[in-house]
C-alpha cells in the first residue's frame, strides 16, 4: 500500500496504461505541462507524440479523438475543466455517442473522456458547471465519477480499456484527499456501487462531490442515534440501481445528495427510478440535496451555500427519520 | 501513369462507378417504398469518383449527409447500401443509419455523418491515427460548401496543418448549402483560398470533369502519403436535382435555366466524350451503363428480399461491450 492523492491516482492509472498499451495516448490543452496536476511526468515518460498539446479547440481535438479511435487508437482526452465540452458537444453527441450504433456496429470508440470539475473555488458561472447530468441524458456514452482517490486508479484504468466512449467527472473537492492506495494493479468494474458506511436507518446516496456531504452528514447522525447507510454509486452508466435499492429495502429512507443543479439533475434519475422499483420499501418521500436552479456567482458569499454541504444532507435525514 | 493522364482502364472504371451512382440515386429517387426521403448525388458523380479512384483501397474517407455516392464510388457493395435504405436487416448499417449515414467500414469507408461540418475532426484524427500507427494510409475528407462556414472546418485544418496530418480535404462545392447561395454564405469567392489561412495547398478544380478531379485529389494524396502534410481541394459541381428527393422542379432558390446550363456540362456525359476520344466505341460506353444497370437492379432486389430487422435488434451496437439499460 502507497499513500497516494486523487491526483496522483489519475496519474498513476493513465501512465500504467500508457505502458501496458501503445495505442493508448493523451491528448488536450498544455497536457505536457502538467497545468492541471494530473499529468506530471507523462511527457518525459513518453513524448511528444503521445502526450500531445492540443490548441484551443475542443470540437477538432474531440472529435478528432473518435476518429483516431476509429481506427485503432486509444485516446484519452483531457477537456481540463468540465464546461470545456460544450464547445465540442456535437462531436461528443453526434459522433463519439451515436457512432458505434449508427454504423450498426461496423466501429466502435474508445475514447476515454476526463472532465475535471470547479466550482465553490470563485470561477463563476462558465467554469464552474457540473454537467454530469447533461452527458448521463445521452445514449451511447459510459459515465464515472470516481469519488476517492482509490477508486480514481481503478475506474480510470478500466474505463481505458472499455471499448466504448467513457466520460470521466473528476471532482476538484477531491484532489486534496489522500488514502492508502494498493501496489498490485486492481481494476473497478464500472456498474458496482460501493458502499462507503453501512448503516439502517437512511440511506444517502452521493454523486461525486456530494459523497463528502454524506459521509460527513453520516458521522454527525451517528452521533445522533441515526445510523445511516452511505453509497457512492461510483458509476452512472451503467448504475448499480441494486445496491441502492437493497439499501432501501433495509433502510426505507432516500436521500440523494448531488451537485448537479436541481432540474433533471442525476438524483431525480435515481430518485424517480427507485420510487417506480422500490416504492413499497419506502418509509416517505425520496428527498434529493441539489444545487439550486441559479447560475453560480463569482463571491463566495453569495456561491458558498449553493452546493451540497453536511447541515442540509443532515437536515434532511433527521426530518425522514422523524416522520 | 502520371497523376494527370489517368489511363483508359483508370477512366473506364471511373465510368462504371459515376454511372452505378447515378443510376442508383435515380431509381432511388423514383421509389415510393422508402422510409425516408435520400439526398442524392446526381450531377456529383465526377466530383466523388475522381477523389474516392485517387485513393488506394486501403485509404480512409469520411463524408456527408449526402451519403449515397461517398461509398459507392469508394468500392462498396451496392446490396448493402441498397438494403440499408430500405432499413433491412441486411442493410450495411443493419437497418441503424439509413440514407444520411451509408457506411462500409471494409472499404475504408468510416462512415458519412450527417450533422454539417462533424466529418471534418473524425477525418484528421483517422489521419492522426494513421501517423501514430505509423502506416502509409491516407483520410479523405469529403464535405460541402456549407461546412467551409462551420467552426469545425477551421479547427480540422487548423490542427491537421500543425499535425502534418496525411488528410485531404475534399469540399464538394455545389454552389448551394441546402437553399442558400454560397455567394450569400461565404465570405470568400473560393474555398479553396482559405486552404492558405491553414498554411496547406489549396486547388479549385472543375468538379464536372473527373479527370481533372482525379488530378488534383492525386496530387494531394500523394503529398498525404509523403508525409508533406495536408491539403484542401475544391471541386466546382452542381446536383441536378433538389437538396433531398428527386429532379429539380423549378425551385424557389435556383432557375431552371442554371439547371439546365450546368446538366449541359453532365459529368457522365463529358467522360463519355473522353473514352470515345480514347478508342473506346459507343457500343462499350452503353455496355458500361447495361452492366451497372443491372447491377443496381440487382441491388434493389437483393434489398426488397432481405428481412425488416426485429423491433427488439434497436438495442444493439448502443455499446461495444454491453451494459444494462437502467
Amino acid at each position: 500500500m502507497t499513500r497516494r492523492s486523487y491526483l496522483d491516482c489519475i496519474n498513476a492509472a493513465m501512465r500504467e496504461e500508457m505502458e501496458r498499451d501503445p495505442s493508448v495516448f493523451l491528448m488536450g490543452e498544455d497536457v505536457s505541462f502538467n497545468f492541471m496536476g494530473s499529468t506530471k511526468g507523462l511527457a518525459e515518460q513518453f513524448g511528444p507524440g503521445r502526450v500531445r498539446n492540443t490548441p484551443i479547440s475542443e470540437a477538432g481535438f474531440l472529435g478528432a479523438a473518435a476518429g483516431a479511435a476509429m481506427v485503432g487508437m486509444r485516446p484519452i482526452v483531457d477537456m481540463m475543466i468540465a464546461p470545456f465540452l460544450y464547445p465540442a458537444f456535437d462531436q461528443l453527441v453526434s459522433i463519439i455517442a451515436k457512432s458505434s450504433y449508427l454504423y450498426g456496429g461496423q466501429t466502435h470508440i474508445p475514447v476515454v473522456i476526463r472532465a475535471a470539475m470547479f466550482y465553490n473555488i470563485g470561477t463563476a458561472a462558465q467554469h464552474s458547471d457540473r454537467p454530469i447530468a447533461t452527458v448521463m441524458t445521452i445514449p451511447g456514452l459510459k459515465v464515472v465519477v470516481p469519488a476517492s482517490p482509490s477508486d480514481a486508479k481503478g475506474l480510470i484504468k478500466t474505463a481505458i480499456r472499455d471499448d466504448d466512449p467513457v466520460i470521466v467527472f473528476e471532482d476538484r473537492s477531491f484532489w486534496a484527499e489522500s488514502e492508502d492506495v494498493p501496489d498490485e494493479e486492481y481494476l473497478i468494474p464500472f456498474g458496482q456501487a460501493a458502499v462507503r458506511q453501512a448503516g439502517t436507518d437512511v440511506t444517502i446516496v452521493g454523486i461525486a462531490g456530494g459523497v463528502t456531504a454524506a459521509l460527513r452528514a453520516g458521522e454527525r447522525l451517528r452521533a445522533r442515534g441515526i445510523s445511516a447507510e452511505v453509497i457512492d454509486p461510483r458509476t452512472l452508466v451503467p448504475l448499480d440501481l441494486d445496491a441502492i435499492l437493497r439499501s432501501v429495502a433495509k433502510t426505507g429512507r432516500l436521500v440523494v445528495v448531488d451537485i448537479c443543479h436541481d432540474t433533471c439533475s442525476v438524483a431525480s434519475h435515481i430518485a424517480a427510478l427507485v420510487a417506480e422499483r422500490g416504492f413499497d420499501s419506502l418509509r416517505g418521500p425520496i428527498v434529493r440535496v441539489t444545487t439550486p436552479q441559479i447560475p453560480i456567482p463569482f463571491s463566495p458569499a453569495m456561491e458558498r451555500p449553493l452546493f451540497p454541504s453536511a447541515d442540509r444532507v443532515e437536515e434532511a435525514a433527521v426530518k425522514l427519520v422523524s416522520r | 501513369m502520371s497523376a494527370d493522364e489517368p489511363d483508359t482502364g483508370l477512366l473506364a472504371e471511373c465510368l462504371r462507378r459515376m454511372y452505378r451512382i447515378r443510376i442508383f440515386d435515380t431509381t432511388l429517387s423514383q421509389r415510393d417504398d422508402l422510409p425516408s426521403v435520400g439526398h442524392m448525388s446526381v450531377g456529383m458523380e465526377a466530383s466523388i469518383v475522381g477523389a474516392c479512384l485517387a485513393l488506394e483501397p486501403g485509404d480512409y474517407m469520411v463524408g456527408t449527409h449526402r451519403s449515397h455516392g461517398h461509398p459507392i464510388g469508394k468500392g462498396a457493395e451496392i446490396g448493402p447500401l441498397a438494403a440499408e435504405l430500405l432499413g433491412k436487416k441486411t442493410g450495411i448499417n443493419q437497418g441503424k443509419g439509413g440514407s444520411m449515414h451509408l457506411s462500409d467500414f471494409s472499404v475504408g469507408s468510416l462512415g458519412e455523418t450527417s450533422i454539417v461540418g462533424s466529418g471534418l475532426p473524425v477525418a484528421t484524427g483517422a489521419a492522426l491515427g494513421i501517423t501514430m500507427k505509423g502506416e502509409s494510409r491516407v483520410c479523405l475528407c469529403f464535405f460541402g460548401d456549407g461546412a467551409a462556414n462551420e467552426g469545425t472546418f477551421h479547427e480540422s485544418l487548423n490542427l491537421a496543418s500543425i499535425w502534418h496530418l496525411p488528410v485531404v480535404y475534399v469540399c464538394e462545392n455545389n454552389q448551394y448549402g441546402e437553399l442558400t447561395a454560397h455567394a450569400d454564405a461565404c465570405a470568400v469567392r473560393r474555398i479553396a483560398d482559405r486552404a492558405a489561412g491553414y498554411s496547406m495547398p489549396g486547388e479549385t478544380v472543375d468538379g464536372m470533369d473527373v479527370t481533372a478531379v482525379y488530378a488534383a485529389v492525386r496530387v494531394a494524396v500523394d503529398r498525404a502519403r509523403a508525409g508533406s502534410g495536408p491539403s484542401l481541394v475544391e471541386t466546382d459541381t452542381y446536383r441536378f436535382f433538389g437538396h433531398a428527393g428527386g429532379p429539380d422542379r423549378g425551385e424557389l432558390y435556383r432557375t431552371r435555366a442554371e439547371v439546365d446550363r450546368w446538366r449541359e456540362r453532365d459529368p457522365i456525359g463529358l467522360l463519355r466524350a473522353r473514352l470515345l476520344g480514347s478508342g473506346m466505341s459507343e457500343p462499350d460506353l452503353d455496355a458500361i451503363e447495361a452492366a451497372e444497370r443491372v447491377r443496381v437492379d440487382q441491388a434493389w432486389k437483393f434489398a426488397l428480399a432481405s428481412p425488416l430487422p426485429d423491433p427488439q435488434d434497436a438495442y444493439l451496437h448502443v455499446f461495444a461491450d454491453p451494459i444494462p439499460l437502467s
